[in-house]
């Protein structure tokens, strides 16, 4: 068989599986029935990123059938959290999405605040929009770098990571962590933007957008990396809703839902700032989406930095003596600031009765806290909407009738985090 | 506009499900509507469908465990958003733990199936319809269902930690 006559072939194949007949080759050549091949990918597999299983039935190169398996690390979140006061309850949102944390601890504190009604002070809600924005470059680097990776393009990987790098260490200046930050408290942030933070957030903004210029003109419009993404593992609007696909994902089929701007929270009504949008929702269209998606993070955090100046200096948190901890040395010296320390540390602070859904954007989608308190130092139940878990199932769908190296292809452009998905 | 919605699906609900709604309330922003579980799937369709409403997002669905409401001690909530409106509601439903069937709503949203894998895995409750009702995240040989009150963090024959004062 020659060159031409396989591809045509395989071609075809494809298109029959796309149309539903997927007893494709059944007696081909001579009248016997077809063998398939079973492909166990996974669990740990170098080219998933994370620990993900999926049981493959392959023709040749093209997946027939495909059924995942998750749950490898799952760690019981939602168990833990009914057992833990509500502050300690931060670090264990860190291990979800862990490429943008920060922006997982912000969408907690903030649900917690929605609860026991606190005003937070404008100052504080831009320097959490500007950490917020911060970890989703983070996240959008690492994802449409690793889109590089498997498409054999190592070297944009290798030079964009300098820049999240630099936001690792903005964070680390902020809050002590790099990857799991636990950055802000209930009621704000845990120390005001010292001085160095807001020179190496100036030094980043100044060399992020050619570094990420420079990302882009080894990729975007690349004749390689174009035949390789465009058409690859792509769904419609109608079915991404269906499946109740969120953020880029979403975006890039098309759907422009995106919780920052339909349900504003943190002041982000207050900026302005585009949402761009894919039209076939196949990997390209996702790599686009996330690539224009960090010109608008950076828009956003020069916009905030700009609001910050108007706003009186020094606050960094709002005034909840119940809820925030004092600082170090008045608890040492100050009988009231003891107290409080005492009574937050040990679980005594009233917390009222109540039940609340607060959504951020998070990295990857609509990341959600569904908590309900019943008044005890623990949350009654709380609940995560983790977006990954939820488009995680889309994914045998669409892969089906694809290639082998499109499936892996397609997983690493869905950015799909495993201690997300297992929680 | 969350008063208005209220009382626009309250009406529509009695309207074509006069049986089954049991009560509506806002909490927090979030119009919520208790209804029975025998007709959770048909409303969820009916809502998918209604001209006027179209919650056609399936945002999360979780379950609740209440062991001392007893003949209610288990539930279910479900948040809908219709996106071109922004409407936003949420449906619950309680049954008791003596009949843990629910219908699915895998017919209609293609995203409940493993959400409500998760919630059989977390809580046991069977969804009747479901393409595929196994556990999750959970192993397949394990016995409990580990989001059920009753079942302690830790191993509760444990003497060495003691962490009452810690609210654990």
């Amino acid at each position: 068989m020659s060159v031409q006559k396989i591809y045509m072939s395989t071609t075809n194949k494809i298109e029959q599986v796309k149309s539903g007949n997927t007893s494709l080759s059944n007696g081909e050549g001579r009248g016997e029935a077809k063998e398939y091949n079973i492909l166990n990918l996974g669990p740990t597999h170098p080219a998933t990123h994370g620990i993900f299983q999926n049981v493959l039935k392959m023709d040749g190169e093209i997946i027939i059938e495909a059924e995942s398996t998750v749950g490898y690390i799952h760690r019981a979140f939602e168990k833990l959290a009914e057992h833990r006061p509500y502050y300690q309850i931060t670090p264990i949102t860190d291990r979800l999405n862990y490429c943008s944390s920060p922006i997982n601890n912000m969408g907690w504190h903030m649900t917690v605040e929605k609860l026991i009604g606190v005003e937070i002070p404008k100052r504080v809600q831009y320097m959490r929009v500007i950490i917020m924005e911060l970890a989703r470059i983070s996240d959008h680097v690492i994802c449409n770098s690793v889109i590089g990776v498997d498409t054999g393009a190592m070297t944009g990987f290798l030079y964009i990571f300098q820049m999240r790098e630099r936001i690792y260490e903005i964070y680390e200046e902020l809050c002590g962590a790099r990857l799991t930050t636990n950055i802000g408290r209930i009621g704000g942030l845990e120390r005001d933007f010292s001085p160095k933070a807001w020179n190496l957030l100036d030094k980043f903004l100044k060399d992020f957008p050619p570094a990420l210029k420079e990302f882009e003109n080894l990729l975007m419009r690349n004749r390689i990396f174009m035949d390789r993404t465009v058409g690859c593992g792509p769904i419609t609007a109608e079915r991404a809703l269906n499946y109740s696909f969120s953020g880029p994902n979403l975006r890039a089929a098309g759907v422009d839902y995106d919780v920052r701007v339909m349900n504003p929270y943190s002041s982000y009504e207050e900026f302005d700032f585009m949402i761009p949008l894919g039209t076939s929702g196949d990997t390209y269209d996702r790599f686009m989406v996330r690539e224009q998606e960090m010109w608008e993070s950076v828009k956003i955090i020069q916009q905030a930095i700009e609001k910050i100046k108007k706003e009186p200096e020094g606050v960094f948190h709002a005034d909840v003596p119940d809820f925030y901890l004092p600082p170090k040395e008045e608890v040492y010296n100050n009988m009231e600031a003891l107290i409080y320390h005492f009574k937050i540390v040990m679980g005594e602070t009233e917390i009222p009765k109540g039940e609340v859904y607060h959504a951020v954007e998070g990295g990857n989608g609509e990341l959600g806290f569904y908590l309900i308190s019943d008044g005890g130092r623990t949350p009654y139940r709380l609940h995560f909407r983790r977006p990954c878990f939820i488009y995680y199932q889309a994914f045998t769908e669409m892969v089906k009738g694809a290639m082998l190296s499109d499936a892996i292809l397609t997983m690493s452009s869905m950015n799909v985090i495993a201690g997300e998905l297992d929680a | 506009m969350e008063q208005n919605l209220i009382s626009l699906v309250e009406n529509k609900l009695k309207a074509n499900f006069a049986d089954a709604f049991v009560s509506a309330e806002m909490i927090a922003e979030y119009p919520t509507f208790i209804i029975k579980k025998d007709s959770i799937a048909d409303i969820v369709k009916f809502l998918y469908n209604d001209e006027e409403l179209q919650f056609q997002y399936l945002t999360t669905l979780a379950g609740l465990h209440y062991p001392d409401n007893k003949g209610e001690e288990f539930g279910m909530m479900y948040q809908l958003h219709n996106l071109p409106k922004n409407y936003k509601i949420r449906l619950k439903i309680f049954f008791s733990v003596n009949d843990l069937t629910v219908p699915s709503i895998t017919s209609v949203f293609s995203a409940a199936n493993w959400m409500e894998r998760q919630e059989f895995d977390f809580f046991g409750i069977q969804f009747k319809g479901h393409p595929n009702l196994k556990r999750i995240l959970n192993m397949d040989d394990m016995h409990y269902h580990p989001m059920r009150k009753e079942y302690v963090l830790e191993d509760g024959t444990r003497e060495d930690k003691d962490d009452k004062m810690f609210g654990r």
